[in-house]
C-alpha cells in the first residue's frame, strides 16, 4: 500500500477540533512539567509518552468516517470504529518508534548538543516506525495470501469429498 | 506560572502540528504512526535543557521509555477493542487509559524508583 497526502481531510475537519488538540496537547505537556517539578524527573518522564490526544482524534476520526459513510447512504458506526482501530494500531507501532526516540534522547543528551540530539532521535522515531509499519504489512500480506491458498484448497476438497459420496453421476458432473 | 503557561502553548503548537500531518496522511495505519508522535517530548524536552539542564532532561527520557511500553499496550487494547469487539469509541480510548496508567507506573515502581 502506498502512503499518499490527502489535504481533502483539511477541509472536513472544524475549527474547533484544532482547538481541542491544541488545549490537550497544551494540557499533558503543561502537566509533564508541573509532575517533574513536583515528583522528580523519574515520574514526570512517563508523561512525556502520554496519550494525550488520542481519544480526541479517535473520536474524530469516528466521526469522519461515519459521515463520509452515512453520505453515501450507508451505516457508518461500524466503519467508523474499525477506521479508528486502525489508526490505534499504527499508534501501537509508532510506540516502538517512540522508545527509540527516548532512548536516543536518554543515551545521546547528557554528551551532545540539544539541536542534534533532538534531530537525530526524532529521525530514529520516524524510521523505525515505519519499519515496523512496513513488516507489518508484509507479514500480514503474506498470512492473508496463506489464509486464501488454504481456502481454496479446502473448498476444492470438500467439493471433491461430496462428488465421491455421490457416486458417478456427481463425479461424471464434475468431470464434464 | 509562566513556564506552566508557556509550556502550555509550546506543547498545544507541537502536538497539533503532527496532528494536523496525521490528517493528511493515508493509509490509515500510517497516519496512525502520528499518533504516537513524540510531540509532548519535543516540547518538552526543549523547556526542560533550557530551564534544568541536560542531566535532568535525560532523567526524564529514560522514564519516557517505560511510558512508550505503556503506550504500546494502550493503543494494542485500544485497536483490538474497536476492530474485534466492535466497542463505542469514547469509552474504549477513554477506559484504556488506566491500562497505560498501570503500566507506567507499573515500570515505573519496579524499576525506576
Amino acid at each position: 500500500m502506498k502512503v499518499k497526502l490527502d489535504t481533502s481531510a483539511l477541509r472536513r475537519s472544524k475549527w474547533y477540533e484544532y482547538l481541542v488538540r491544541f488545549v490537550f496537547g497544551g494540557a499533558v505537556t503543561a502537566l509533564a512539567g508541573i509532575v517533574a517539578k513536583r515528583f522528580g524527573p523519574e515520574l514526570g518522564g512517563l508523561f512525556l509518552a502520554f496519550p494525550a490526544i488520542f481519544p480526541a482524534a479517535a473520536t474524530l476520526i469516528e466521526k469522519h468516517e461515519k459521515q463520509k459513510e452515512e453520505r453515501a447512504g450507508k451505516d457508518g458506526e461500524k466503519r467508523g470504529r474499525a477506521a479508528a482501530g486502525v489508526d490505534a494500531a499504527g499508534a501501537a507501532m509508532g510506540s516502538v518508534g517512540l522508545a527509540a526516540f527516548a532512548l536516543i534522547i536518554w543515551q545521546g543528551l547528557p554528551n551532545s548538543g540539544l539541536g542534534i540530539v533532538l534531530a537525530g532521535a526524532t529521525l530514529a522515531w520516524l524510521a523505525t516506525s515505519v519499519l515496523v509499519w512496513k513488516f507489518r504489512q508484509i507479514v500480514c500480506r503474506r498470512f492473508r495470501a496463506r489464509h486464501v491458498r488454504a481456502n481454496r484448497s479446502n473448498a476444492m476438497q470438500s467439493r471433491l469429498n461430496i462428488a465421491s459420496h455421490h457416486g458417478p453421476s456427481t463425479t461424471r458432473r464434475f468431470d464434464e | 506560572m509562566k513556564e506552566v503557561l508557556l509550556r502550555f502553548v509550546v506543547g498545544g503548537v507541537v502536538v497539533s502540528a503532527f496532528a494536523l500531518l496525521g490528517d493528511i496522511l493515508k493509509p490509515k495505519s500510517f497516519a496512525g504512526l502520528f499518533g504516537a508522535a513524540p510531540s509532548v517530548a519535543i516540547a518538552t524536552l526543549i523547556l526542560t535543557v533550557a530551564t534544568e539542564g541536560k542531566t535532568y532532561a535525560s532523567l526524564e527520557a529514560r522514564s519516557m521509555i517505560f511510558g512508550a511500553l505503556a503506550f504500546f499496550f494502550y493503543a494494542w487494547l485500544v485497536s483490538w477493542l474497536l476492530i474485534r469487539r466492535q466497542r463505542p469509541v469514547l469509552p474504549a480510548t477513554g477506559l484504556s487509559i488506566m491500562l497505560w496508567f498501570a503500566c507506567a507506573f507499573g515500570a515505573w515502581y519496579a524499576v525506576l524508583r
